[in-house]
């Protein structure tokens, strides 16, 4: 009876569409409801579909960069706030910020600042004498830009993460460490490190999954373009789905993502767990 | 004597290393906010003249009048509001409402239902875009309230959250419902709702945040101007008049205002809600 109106919603709006996609991506369907069926016809044209693989590699290209960096950075700023440092709750909301406000909207700005006509950003780079090309429209530049966006929107959530964590470990260990002269980088590696790999775990897991569905700042920033160099997984289907009407291969890539993702999740948990520390 | 006074003086050195890092990281998160404001208030030609600085030569607020007569930019603000507000009040209800059944009653396919739930959890919204698109075709709800709302109007996570949090609760409170005579609805609504707050505000916020901010989901809903969220108007405003930087500047400072607002007064609350989440 409490279950029954959740229940009801996410049937009809989550487990329904999602069966439906597995359907539809077995067929020829321009739009939903008809369509051929057509086996793994659309999961093999995606082999050699340029565009898909395109997709695909930069989008590959954005995880492996974006997760470690962000994951990185939020540890070491975690870290750094984690001892008395002045201003340390202005600092902490300031970094938080991005992650409040709407990605599309923020990116909006972070397009200004990287055009290359009144961008405040590249009027500095120049400045230094570098290289700026043709802004956010360089396609050297494109696929770096929207990474730089992602890691900036979400490293302040994920160093709110690592606070928690590391207000987790207990204060003894760490005294007992400065009692027996343990420098700063060798208590961060021997003592912080280990005991923090839960907080580890889930918190690259979390940015991982991120990266695969970064979509936002893209379709705002770039349009995946130019030459598609920045498009991703989610802006293909997106596009496929909703500007081509090819339901057939925008579903079928939507299964690739979430394949993906689940091994991603998999993966990363089965190598975490190994190292799981408990205390 | 001498060896003290170099570790000291290298000690200083770390600190104003760390101080100057800190200061590098708060300025690069703040600075799309900050040129924001500032070009939201200058002329366009103010800033193709002058792109270096932030602090505006010639000062307007001719961006912030002409906002709300280049786009339904009232409108649009409205239906953000009304979005993710229903969609924050009643997923809340009913994610609360699930997530107490699955820590409390002991019901046949209760594993299958968790399991099902935490797949979800890890399940990638867009996956069921394409065809959750052609439910809403099949209802008749594309550019409708109803259509943006209802299928948001439940979520894993949030029963998730909700189940983990009402698993912990101690179980003397309804059992002395029970012994009272108490309806298990009464039970729920008068005893353990007022308990869970703290949780509920959490799921709330998070909702209201996310519904509020996103592009993709209202992108794929409305096709027509009048039935936008600010994030999709203002993104698909800016595909169409790409250089009317201060106009598009004063249409994002107020659509960020609000939630801005809202985080700095709940902001120990909303942080301490993550450091929950990270801790399941």
């Amino acid at each position: 009876m409490f279950l029954a109106p959740a229940g009801v919603v996410l049937l009809l709006f989550v487990i329904w569409p999602m069966l439906n996609a597995a359907a539809t991506s077995l067929t020829d369907a321009r739009l939903i409801g008809g369509g051929d069926w057509v086996g793994l016809q659309n999961y093999r044209d995606l082999l050699d579909d340029d565009r898909f693989l395109g997709a695909l590699q930069n989008t590959i290209v954005y995880a492996l960069v974006t997760t470690p960096v962000s994951v990185a950075l939020a540890l070491a700023l975690a870290v750094a706030l984690n001892r008395a440092v002045p201003l340390r709750g202005v600092v902490r909301s300031a970094m938080f910020l991005p992650f409040v406000a709407s990605l599309s909207i923020t990116a909006i700005a972070w397009s200004f600042l990287l055009d290359a006509q009144v961008g405040a950003v590249i009027s500095w780079l120049e400045a230094l004498g570098l290289d700026t090309g043709n802004g956010l429209r360089d396609p050297r530049f494109a696929l770096p830009a929207v990474m730089f966006v992602g890691v900036w929107r979400n490293v302040g959530f994920f160093m709110v993460m690592f606070i928690a964590g590391l207000q987790s470990i207990p204060k003894e260990i760490r005294e007992a460490a400065v009692v027996d002269g343990a420098g700063a980088w060798r208590r961060f590696h021997t003592i912080t490190l280990p005991l923090l790999s839960n907080t580890t775990m889930f918190v690259t897991v979390i940015a991982a999954i991120f990266s695969f569905q970064a979509f936002d700042q893209m379709y705002v920033m770039t349009g995946g373009g130019p030459f598609f160099r920045s498009e991703t997984l989610v802006m293909l289907i997106y596009s496929r789905g909703f500007e081509d009407y090819d339901m057939g291969s925008a579903t079928a890539i939507s299964w690739v993502l979430v394949a993906i993702v689940m091994l991603i999740s998999l993966l990363q948990l089965a190598y975490f767990r190994r190292r799981e520390v408990r205390y | 004597m001498h060896r003290l006074r170099a570790l000291s003086g290298r000690r200083l050195v770390a600190a104003v290393l760390l101080a100057a890092l800190l200061a590098v990281a708060v300025a690069v998160a703040l600075l799309p906010f900050v040129w924001m404001l500032s070009a939201s208030l200058r002329p366009r030609g103010d800033l193709i003249a002058n792109p270096t600085s932030l602090v505006p030569g010639i000062w307007t607020w001719d961006n912030y009048r002409a906002i709300w007569e280049q786009i339904p930019f009232g409108r649009q603000l409205g239906n953000t509001a009304l979005f993710a507000g229903s969609v924050a009040v009643i997923s809340v209800t009913l994610d609360s409402m699930a997530g107490y059944a699955l820590a409390r009653f002991a019901f046949r396919g209760r594993t299958v239902v968790l399991v099902a739930v935490i797949a979800m959890l890890m399940l990638p919204p867009q996956v069921t875009l394409v065809p959750l698109y052609g439910v809403l075709v099949d209802l008749g709800w594309v550019n409708t309230y109803q259509g943006l709302i209802v299928p948001r109007a439940a979520d894993a996570f949030g029963i998730f959250f909700m189940r983990q949090f009402f698993l912990a609760l101690p179980r003397d409170l309804e059992d002395a419902g029970r012994v009272d005579g108490a309806s298990e609805l009464r039970i729920y609504g008068r005893v353990m709702l007022p308990l869970a707050w703290p949780a509920l505000l959490t799921v709330g916020l998070f909702n209201l945040l996310n519904n509020w901010n996103d592009l993709l989901w209202p992108l794929v809903v409305t096709t027509q101007t009048d039935m936008r969220t600010l994030p999709a108007g203002l993104a698909l405003f800016k595909g169409e008049h790409v250089s009317d930087y201060g106009l598009l500047m004063a249409g994002s400072v107020l659509a960020l205002l609000p939630m801005l607002a809202l985080f700095f007064v709940v902001q120990r609350r909303f942080i301490e809600g993550i450091a929950t989440t990270g801790l399941k």
